[in-house]
């Protein structure tokens, strides 16, 4: 189980654009960070830095408590791009993203209900409004446990009572020892840690 | 069950649903093959003589015509960021996707060959033989492809790429397969060919899926 996940000194270029420089933060267990700043200034590329999809010119990203092999397994990235085939069933590509990520059948059965996808699990993906959709791409945090959730705008396609809801499902997901770092514009419903990037 | 099964499971239920499978190849096939006798004129003679070694030459060309979907689809929606975050490592991941690809389009289109080729006018006896150097062939034509659809991955223009870099690396199996073929019609000793293609075969096999993976990575970064 990581304890502490340590951004040190961390640079990242994109093409040609330095995007920040010498970034130092930490997101510690039961902790929510969330990061500010522009568009463009870098909060997506630092969120695939630290799931080990980016390399970064300089620094390093260190999760305490697990092998360095073992952090991808450790964490959750849920970006603008959600994976999700739209030829397939909901319940296909949440069973799916749960047996992959070390679930089960029976967690992505509580997943679906977590997330009140019931009805919709029978549907083909590219039926699901874009609210649901995000419902179904959240419900694969639940439906594989791990415990550092990376968030790229997750509140964006939700309305209101669905923000509640993903606030109560971060809430219990800190309080059980997790860790959330994530980029957005609109504060999130939990108590969270700022970190701005490309000041 | 483990997850390698599951993706192996996955990736065959999708290459089925989108664009039907196996059928673009075949159809492809059966259309090259039935062009043969207008091109160069319906004589048996003539049309014998060169059947297995077309029925094996489009076979790897019908090879070709899906593989630019291979993995560009995955790259494009966030599926690859969602199967590097996994348990299995991208050598294994890419191997599969592979695996899949052959065994939905190599597989049918090595049990259409030897019908091409006796339909051209090849011996009966000579099926069985353009058979495995299908089978084995397509394996290689699998894995080498996969490699050329990692390499283009996020380019413009992919499925130009894709030919341009797999072509050559086709030139060897296509050279031992058709060495093999020539000299059992020809009634010359013949297993050579058939062992240096699956050499190149295992060989594809173990090495391509290390350069997928590399390429792969890249295109994530």
């Amino acid at each position: 189980m990581i304890s502490r996940v340590v951004v040190e000194t961390l640079s990242i270029r994109r093409g040609d654009r330095l995007l920040f420089d010498g970034l130092d933060f930490g997101v510690s267990a039961g902790e929510a960070v969330v990061l500010t700043g522009r568009n463009g200034a870098g909060k997506t590329s630092l969120l695939r830095a630290v799931a080990g999809l980016l390399r970064p010119v300089a620094g390093r990203v260190t999760f305490e408590g697990v092998d360095a092999e073992a952090a991808a397994g450790s964490l959750h990235l849920l970006g603008h791009l959600d994976g999700l085939k739209g030829g397939r069933t909901a319940w296909e590509e949440l069973r799916f993203a749960a047996l992959w990520c070390g679930g089960s059948d029976d967690s992505a059965r509580a997943a679906a209900a977590t997330l009140d996808l019931g009805r919709l699990l029978d549907l083909e993906v590219r039926k699901l409004s874009a609210g649901q959709r995000r419902r179904l791409a959240l419900a694969r945090l639940l439906a594989a446990p791990r415990p550092l959730w990376l968030l790229d705008e997750p509140l964006a396609p939700l309305d209101s009572v669905w923000r509640a809801r993903l606030g109560d499902m971060m809430a219990a997901h800190i309080a059980g020892g997790g860790m959330i770092l994530a980029a957005v514009h609109d504060p999130l419903p939990v108590p969270t840690r700022a970190v701005e990037v490309g000041a | 069950m483990s997850p390698l099964t599951v993706l192996l499971g996955r990736e065959l239920a999708l290459t089925w649903g989108r664009g039907g499978g196996p059928l673009p190849a075949l159809a492809f096939y059966a259309g090259v093959t039935t062009l043969l006798p207008f091109a160069i004129g319906p004589e048996p003679a003539r049309l014998a003589a060169i059947a297995p070694g077309f029925a094996w030459l489009a076979l790897a060309l019908a090879s070709l015509l899906s593989l630019e979907r291979l993995f560009e689809r995955d790259f494009e929606d966030g599926t690859l960021d969602l199967l590097a975050l996994g348990p299995a490592p991208l050598e294994a991941i890419c191997a599969i996707k592979c695996l899949a690809q052959w065994l939905t389009t190599g597989l049918p289109l090595a049990l259409a060959a030897p019908i091409a080729a006796i339909a051209l006018g090849a011996p009966v006896g000579l099926a069985p033989l353009v058979f495995v150097c299908a089978l084995a062939g397509g394996l290689a034509f699998a894995f080498v492809g996969g490699l050329g659809a990692a390499l283009a991955l996020g380019s413009r223009r992919g499925g130009l790429l894709i030919a341009i870099i797999v072509l050559p690396l086709f030139a060897p199996p296509v050279i031992f397969g058709g060495g093999a073929l020539g000299q059992y019609a020809a009634g010359l000793p013949w297993t050579a060919g058939l062992a240096l293609l699956a050499g190149w075969t295992a060989g594809a096999v173990a090495l391509a899926p290390l350069a997928m993976a590399a390429a792969c990575r890249n295109a994530l970064d």
